[in-house]
């Protein structure tokens, strides 16, 4: 058993989330066991704890571009997102979609991964288009609310899938670089650009894969 | 020299507004739980230096009993849709400016730092030129907003709090995520993990090997909640031992691919917070998991076609 122990961890984080339970209480409770099982006391665990939470700041330093998104809001942002789609009659939800996606590859793949996001892009701007372009193409004057939710959701997985399978074609992103690092510690030399090249297959197939996921679902019940 | 200190000092005081914006909420019944979280917040980025490690557990500790009680929504910001539809008719796509400015000062931010030279490397701290651009723009756009749209002076703190109790208790997840992460690192769970999996299951041809790498960065991905964490683990126990040295295939597009494996794991997993449970929050919708299934077809269609793409592209010598 010994090091296995060390798993329990692991395991308290796949069981708390799975039946539900409040995700910060379940990720207290793993540490806990984590670090007792590693021969920490519970004061050990809890400076450990500490150190890292501090450590990692900048996580949550990203929530600093809410007061601007809220102003904006506050200022009609979202109306003004919906309105504009709702004149531009050929714009659908998948042609809005596909080229946010495209849009999001392309500059993920320049290194410019920051210039959008989920709170400064998705919620202000790309979701209530969507909403109103589906509105636009199922011919009703406002979106069912579980339809909202699922084009809300589409929207947002877009973005991350977007940013995942363009940064790595980007030299100097922080993946690229670990894995630059890490060869070199096991003796292998490799050119950051010969990873890059190699990202290059997947962010194409990542386009056709999700591309075709957004025409389908633009496709439901539109009006013939 | 402008770095993270200025950054998590900027940080500290929106969320010290948060915290005063919430004490004097009236119509939120849980103001005072409200303001200790978003106080606690400040304290963090305002000291978190000055704590000690045990000082700092004992923060995280009280912030995440507090949060999991229950926090309630601010009545700060304004639901006034009438207001919002007459200001977008006002103002129309002139709104549209200074969210693309946004954008625009963080590119021009980075570049400048990354190609200025020394002058712009004793200005700002360059490895932090893409956070250090986000904040100056998040500060620079909100004075800009409030002026242009005629908002009031507060509204930047009243609609924050707004989005940010929107977001409510997940906003402090993905940071305890990555606290969590360090622990696992200490303790060795990643060995352990890696271990399990290269002696449990069979890697007697090619194939299996890359089916094993890929599915084993993608399955440990979603367990530790982040690929870099499942990378060097993997990589030393599978790829480069069998798939380098044994069947002789490249390690530049074994890696590459083996990382992108990984990736359409955090497509999967909840413990990759900010990507996927967040926006959620942000985006108030009703199911926590609801980006996470907008995103597993791909996800699952592309971890097929890395392992195959690896198979097929990542061993020149014997095709």
């Amino acid at each position: 058993m010994g090091p296995m122990l060390v798993l329990l961890g692991v395991l308290l984080v796949v069981a708390g989330f799975a039946v539900g339970l409040n995700p910060l209480l379940v990720v207290l409770a793993s540490a806990l066991a984590t670090g007792l099982a590693a021969g920490l006391s519970p004061l050990e665990v809890l400076a450990a704890f500490g150190k890292a939470f501090n450590e990692n700041r900048y996580v949550s330093a990203a929530w600093l571009i809410l007061p601007v998104i809220g102003v904006l809001e506050r200022s009609g942002l979202q109306e003004a997102a919906r309105g504009l789609i709702g004149r531009l009659k050929s714009v659908t939800f998948a042609r809005l979609m596909l080229a946010y996606l495209l849009f999001r590859q392309a500059t993920a793949a320049l290194g410019l991964t920051s210039i959008a996001g989920q709170t400064q892009t998705i919620r202000p701007i790309i979701a209530p288009m969507a909403e109103a372009a589906r509105a636009a193409e199922t011919g009703v004057a406002e979106v069912a609310p579980a339809e909202v939710q699922r084009v809300r959701a589409f929207a947002a997985g877009t973005d991350n899938i977007g940013l995942f399978f363009g940064e790595d074609i980007f030299l100097a992103i922080g993946s690229i670089l670990l894995m630059v690092g890490f060869l070199e510690q096991n003796g292998i030399t490799v050119e950051p650009l010969h990873l890059s090249v190699w990202a290059i297959p997947t962010a194409i197939a990542a386009f056709l894969v999700h591309g075709a996921r957004i025409l389908m679902f633009g496709r439901r019940g539109r009006r013939p | 020299m402008i770095g993270l200190t200025q950054v998590y000092a900027l940080a500290g005081l929106v969320f010290a507004g948060f915290a005063v914006m919430s004490l004097r909420d009236a119509a939120n019944p849980r103001r005072r739980r409200n303001a200790l979280f978003w106080g606690l917040f400040a304290l963090s980025f305002l000291a978190g230096d000055r704590l000690g490690d045990l000082g700092n557990g004992v923060l995280v500790l009280v912030m995440a009993l507090t949060a999991a009680l229950g926090l309630g929504r601010s009545g700060t910001g304004t639901d006034d849709a009438g207001a919002r539809a007459a200001s977008a008719r006002a103002h129309g796509l002139r709104l549209f400016l200074p969210a693309l400015l946004v954008p625009v000062i963080v590119l021009a931010g980075s570049l400048g730092v990354r190609h200025g030279g020394a002058a712009a490397a004793v200005l700002v701290d360059p490895k932090q030129a893409t956070l250090v651009s986000l904040s100056l723009a998040a500060l620079v756009v909100a004075a800009l907003s409030v002026r242009l749209f005629r908002q009031p002076v507060l509204s930047p703190l009243t609609e924050g709090l707004r989005l940010a109790d929107t977001v409510g208790w997940m906003a402090l997840l993905p940071q305890m995520l990555a606290a969590l992460g360090a622990v696992f690192a200490l303790a060795g769970v990643g060995a352990v993990v890696g271990e399990t999996v290269t002696r449990v299951f069979p890697m007697d041809t090619r194939l299996a090997a890359v089916a094993v790498y890929c599915l084993g960065m993608a399955g440990f991905t979603v367990l530790m909640g982040n690929a870099f964490a499942a990378f060097p683990v993997m990589t030393a126990g599978v790829a480069l031992p069998i798939l380098v040295k044994v069947y002789g295939g490249d390690p530049a597009a074994i890696c590459a691919i083996g990382m992108l494996s990984g990736f359409c794991g955090t497509l999967l997993t909840p413990l990759a917070a900010n990507f996927n449970l967040a926006p959620a929050a942000l985006l108030d919708l009703d199911d926590r998991y609801a980006v996470i299934r907008a995103q597993a077809p791909t996800a699952f269609v592309l971890l097929i076609v890395n392992t195959v793409l690896m198979h097929v592209l990542a061993f020149p010598a014997h095709p």
